[in-house]
């Protein structure tokens, strides 16, 4: 595997989309969940709880995206008309969903409009990432350098599944996220939804990983083959371990372990992508380094992205520290 | 509703539909910005506290302003993809690390120091509020600067050389960046900005003026307005006809357009003021012109020759009608505005300033027409540098993505209904509030935070700013 600009490159991009499916995961979950809140309080508190911090969340991808566009181009240029639909249905819903967080506030009439829009935005966006995670999982066709499918081509059983999967995923860590910000009626909910949550969860990786080999040979290669299986192996195995951590932290009334543990099923999931799709950029076949922009491009990007990265981690965690600990309903946030 | 339009009209609608509303909010809030920065300036050293009132009132609405700004504009980075694949292939290597930076640096100052300078006074002391204050103002001019070099490194490409897999590849950074036509473009755009605020902030001082004219924050804020009016607009026109001969000098055809002149003038070009253009006859039907005075204006010479779109070949040649009527309205706003300057330095001069209602109800009336101008200049120029997306390098028909017209008219559609929807709603939310005098103690209906964009961990600390409850 030559080290160079564009697999640094490759690392930086999945970092950024990894860090954005961690951040932004939690906080359309609440939104997901934001209906089954019992009261108006308990509403108020959930949107509450990511309030201080969805909008740097949700940078990441706009630093995915345009970070694609800088020095993956091709690979931009490509996968963008393929998941046509789903890309402008997430962009769409994530407008609504966004402004909701400040409209909502503005108005006595309209908030139950801006309401839906926060549940109906979430549900969508996610819905909508899930689905292009899966059409690029299938593949995308391409010719002289541009996507040459249908316009919905993404739409199969599987990326329907996968869509489903990263819906349920991200409840999943909108109630340990709150299972870990709250106290009280609306926490021993949290962890009842948490528990069925975390097995749907578990059970929708489980049936994407076994579906995911068969959708290209090279999958399936790169997974059963020895002895390269071998390290492949351990991928399954952190897997169970989190999932014992997951239900152990639930079961134990632990307030972060359940939080972390799910957090730590998708860092697991990636990863595993990350192995099915090595070293293409768009499966089936276009490669980083195909795909990758003149070094030229590489490196001045890279400049910036080393300085300006690091300082955006650094707010992003002020952030989250000043905002620890529990939620005070009382105290109606903020 | 939209059958019958080919896949590259319906994206060039859609684009065009989605960056006029995107380049409002822009417009806007570079301005207000910078006119936030002088007002807490103005009040840590005069320690008068109408700035103190006024620098409250216009942080909230440009809050929100900003926040629409910034959700339009993601979706303009995600378009280049699913719309203009062919030209995100091609120019991307040029263009996207300069959109990237723009995201890393202005998202980067603004998500550290948005939320500060809106709640943060209190929490970390007036000389770092003073300072992010600034950052803020900084951040969004740094962000025109990136954005205005893309644009005008694709009417004026430079520093490049085309790769073997017909990439344009980056060859000289500092020549892409400071292209022939950036300096021009970005002055005219950021001088455009805060004439802009300046006629909003004055309608809106004008209108609480008409209300109650002894309403210290509406003096003070129409007298700020005023003066901004009477000294940029000069300036403005100035900067506007630098930039006119620029494009003479890389774009000719754009020029050609904007005058009217279907025809070359050997002996000396008329200025055109009015008329209407045929297309059909390729002649300004009813025109209204000044022998000569097109040719002193771009060429300082009464007889100078200056060729016509008849020099152009069919193919190559912007439609000419959109381009000459938007000039048109934006050089006629132009001197309305400066009209209104000129006003209002003679009412200032006679002590009338404030007691004027005229001036007062035609400050009003000019309150939107910097956008209005905005979209003109912007129109005059995009639709003049057709039938490129690349100037002489890559056309728009060769830029478009593969996608079918159904689904470009579907999402067009989706853009419209959601854009309308939404941005109305914020749009309401900000008159309504601009309705409300300065010192109004609750502008909003449940006074919260607000941030569409940014972390803003230092607007949080402030647990009495409280949404709802």
């Amino acid at each position: 595997m030559p080290f160079d600009l564009a697999f640094i490159w490759a690392g930086l991009i999945a970092f950024a989309v990894l860090t954005y499916v961690i951040l932004d995961g939690f906080d359309l979950g609440l939104g997901i969940l934001f209906p089954f809140g019992r009261s108006d309080g308990d509403r108020d508190l959930m949107m509450n709880s990511v309030a201080p911090v969805w909008d740097g969340n949700e940078t990441w991808l706009v630093l995915g995206g345009g970070g694609l566009f800088a020095v993956f181009p091709l690979a931009y240029a490509v996968v963008m008309p393929a998941l046509y639909m789903p890309i402008t249905l997430m962009l769409l819903a994530l407008v609504f969903r966004g402004v909701s967080f400040e409209y909502r506030w503005r108005t006595k009439r309209w908030k139950g409009v801006w309401d839906i829009a926060f549940f109906s935005g979430s549900v969508i966006a996610a819905f909508a990432q899930g689905i292009a995670l899966g059409a690029l999982v299938q593949g995308i066709e391409v010719t002289d350098r541009a996507y040459a499918g249908g316009w919905f081509d993404w739409l199969t059983p599987f990326s329907i599944l996968t869509g489903l999967s990263v819906v349920v995923g991200y409840a999943l860590l909108g109630a340990t996220w709150l299972v870990y910000k709250t106290a009280g009626d609306i926490q021993v909910q949290m962890r009842r939804y948490a528990r069925w949550l975390g097995s749907g969860t578990i059970g929708l990786i489980g049936v994407v990983s076994i579906m995911t080999p068969f959708q290209d040979a090279v999958y399936f290669e790169r997974w059963f083959n020895l002895p390269g299986s071998l390290w492949t192996m351990l991928v399954p195995l952190v897997m169970l371990a989190l999932i014992w951590a997951f239900f152990t932290g639930l079961k134990d009334q632990k307030d972060l372990q359940p939080f972390l543990s799910a957090l730590g099923f998708f860092v697991v999931s990636f990863i595993g992508i990350g192995i099915s799709f090595y070293p293409m950029m768009v499966p089936p076949t276009l490669t980083i380094w195909e795909a990758a922009a003149p070094d030229e491009s590489l490196a001045f990007t890279l400049v910036g992205a080393v300085v300006l990265v690091p300082m955006i981690l650094g707010y992003t965690a002020y952030a989250y520290w000043v905002f620890r600990g529990k939620m005070d309903p009382s105290e109606g946030y903020h | 509703m939209l059958d019958g339009f080919s896949a590259e009209t319906l994206a060039r609608m859609q684009f065009a539909f989605t960056v006029s509303f995107h380049i409002i909010f822009p417009a806007f809030s570079i301005g207000l910005a910078s006119f936030l920065a002088v007002l807490n300036g103005m009040w840590l050293w005069t320690r008068d506290r109408t700035y103190l009132t006024l620098f409250d009132y216009w942080k909230k609405i440009f809050a929100v302003a900003f926040g629409m700004g910034v959700v339009s504009g993601i979706v303009m980075s995600y378009q280049f993809g699913t719309n203009w694949s062919v030209f995100s292939d091609k120019a991307g290597p040029v263009v996207g690390p300069l959109m990237a930076y723009e995201v890393l640096s202005a998202f980067f100052l603004e998500a550290g120091f948005l939320g500060i300078m809106l709640f943060g006074r209190d929490r970390v002391g007036e000389k770092l509020h003073m300072f992010a204050t600034g950052m803020v103002a900084f951040g969004t001019l740094l962000s025109a600067t990136w954005i205005l070099s893309v644009n005008s490194w694709m009417h004026t490409p430079a520093g490049y050389s085309v790769n073997d897999v017909g990439q344009f590849a980056p060859e000289d950074w500092w020549a892409i960046v400071f292209n022939p036509s950036f300096p021009y473009r970005l002055i005219h755009m950021v001088l455009a900005a805060y004439l802009t605020t300046a006629l909003v902030v004055g309608g809106v001082g004008a209108i609480h003026l008409l209300r109650d004219r002894t309403d210290p924050e509406a003096r003070r804020m129409f007298s700020m307005a005023m003066w901004m009016a009477a000294l940029v607009t000069p300036l403005q026109i100035f900067a506007g006809d630098l930039h006119g001969l620029n494009t003479l000098e890389y774009q000719p055809a754009k020029v050609m357009a904007m005058e009217g002149h279907y025809v070359s003038y050997p002996d000396g070009a008329p200025l055109i003021l009015f008329g209407i253009p045929n297309p059909d006859e390729k002649r300004i039907d009813y025109a209204v012109q000044i022998p000569y005075a097109s040719s002193l204006i771009l060429k300082h010479r009464l007889d100078a020759p200056l060729d016509g779109l008849d020099t152009i070949p069919d193919d190559e040649e912007p439609p000419l009608a959109i381009v000459f009527y938007s000039f048109r309205i934006m050089v006629g706003l132009g001197f309305a505005m400066l009209g209104l300057g000129g006003w209002s330095l003679w009412a200032r001069w006679r002590g009338q300033l404030f007691e004027t209602r005229w001036l007062h109800r035609a400050a009003v009336l000019m309150g939107p027409t910097g956008f209005v101008a905005v979209l003109a200049g912007w129109i005059t120029t995009e639709v003049g540098r057709q039938p490129y997306t690349v100037y002489g390098l890559l056309r728009t028909g060769d830029s478009l993505a593969p996608i079918d017209a159904p689904a470009v008219a579907a999402s067009l559609i989706a853009f419209i209904i959601v854009y309308f929807f939404i941005f109305g709603a914020g749009t309401f939310y900000i008159l309504r509030m601009m309705n409300k005098r300065p010192a109004t103690p609750k502008l909003g209906l449940r006074d919260g935070p607000i941030r569409t964009a940014g972390v803003t961990p230092a607007s949080q600390i402030e647990r009495d700013v409280v949404p709802g409850k």
